[in-house]
């Protein structure tokens, strides 16, 4: 996907400046934006590694297994499918956990085993259940609870205070994760 | 919505008073932990690095051939601007497909409007609380061989939405 984006918006880009006599901007700014992005780094790497040294810690101290197992409940209700204590639960319940962190890292590798557990489920092999576009909606509904990638980079582009997205973010994203529940819902009632 | 912005400072620091007061409470070496999490956390920072430099160069370039205020010129024709800004739209479709591209349009918007401006909030938000849904997609359902994707696509798309109109609405009132 991003070969294709990438080599696009090279390609369209130096094409549209040979037609509009910009082709001088366009070596300027491709070289200040690779500076640029040099310079966004340092400063990530300054909030990013405070991050997840921080992470670290709760990940340590089981704060992580904590809230998963707090999740239980939630996980009841939006899965009444899944057998109680399916391996299927606990992908789903750390991948949910671990997004809501940021980790990527450690969501991903979780939600594809959730994802093989709720195959094993699967009746209709090759068509997805219920549980499936559920858990995916949800995962796709954003879960994150602080964004610190877009704190560090407000913080690199002058913001007088990087952090003040954090609330309305968190509401912004109980909002979409809300409505993606009650769309999956909705749907798994009328979709065939 | 000044409670909400009290609250946004509130955070951070409870964030950390909590995980390491946990640490401590659980009999950890936390600052061993925090360094080996931050070396991670470092090392993430350098891997992306190349593709940022490689994206932001990409962007740049569209910008200054000035493709990109053409495609806006394009774009306000189909929205009217004062519902949702031309750039706005690039980020949110980039967005349903990369995540890195369409950071990479954001941060033209803040070096453009700057980071507290109102678009510079709005793609804050949205960004935020989006998630690139054509790729995260592929990658579940393809690791089990599921063709037939049944309502996941109109849930995702109609949460992103919400997600969007949301950022917008709250970025005004910030």
């Amino acid at each position: 996907m991003l070969n294709y984006l990438w080599a696009a918006m090279v390609l369209i880009g130096v094409v549209w400046g040979a037609f509009h006599g910009t082709l001088g901007d366009v070596t300027e700014s491709a070289l200040n934006g690779a500076k640029e992005a040099v310079s966004l780094c340092i400063t990530m790497l300054g909030i990013l590694s405070l991050w997840s040294g921080v992470l670290k810690i709760g990940e340590r101290s089981g704060l992580l297994k904590k809230f998963s197992r707090g999740l239980r409940p939630f996980i009841r209700f939006l899965f009444p499918q899944i057998p109680d204590g399916h391996p299927a639960s606990e992908a789903m319940s750390t991948n949910i956990i671990a997004n809501m962190l940021g980790l990527g890292w450690a969501a991903t590798p979780a939600g594809l085993k959730a994802m093989e557990q709720l195959d094993r489920l699967n009746p209709q092999k090759g068509t997805a259940t219920n549980a499936m576009c559920t858990f995916l909606i949800l995962n796709m509904s954003s879960l994150q609870l602080i964004p610190i990638n877009m704190i560090a980079y407000r913080s690199q582009y002058g913001s007088i205070n990087p952090a003040a997205i954090v609330m309305p973010a968190l509401l912004a994203t109980a909002v979409s994760t809300a409505v993606g529940i009650l769309a999956a819902k909705l749907l798994e009632r009328i979709w065939p | 919505m000044t409670l909400i912005l009290y609250l946004s400072d509130m955070i951070l620091p409870f964030v950390l008073f909590y995980i390491i007061a946990n640490g401590l409470a659980a009999g950890r070496p936390v600052y061993d932990d925090f360094v080996e999490g931050a070396k991670e956390g470092f090392g993430t920072v350098l891997g992306v690095m190349p593709t940022l430099i490689g994206l932001m160069a990409g962007v740049s370039i569209l910008r200054a051939s000035g493709f990109l205020s053409f495609l806006a010129g394009l774009l306000s024709h189909i929205i009217s601007e004062e519902l949702v800004m031309p750039e706005l739209i690039s980020v949110i479709l980039v967005k349903l497909f990369s995540s890195s591209a369409a950071t990479g349009l954001a941060l033209d918007i803040f070096s453009q409007f700057g980071a507290d401006s109102l678009p510079g909030l709005s793609v804050s938000l949205m960004l935020s609380c989006t998630e690139t849904i054509f790729y995260t997609m592929s990658v579940y359902f393809m690791s089990v061989k599921v063709k037939k994707t049944r309502y996941t696509l109109p849930g995702a798309l109609a949460a992103t939405a919400a997600g969007i109109a949301m950022s917008l609405f709250l970025a005004r009132r910030m």
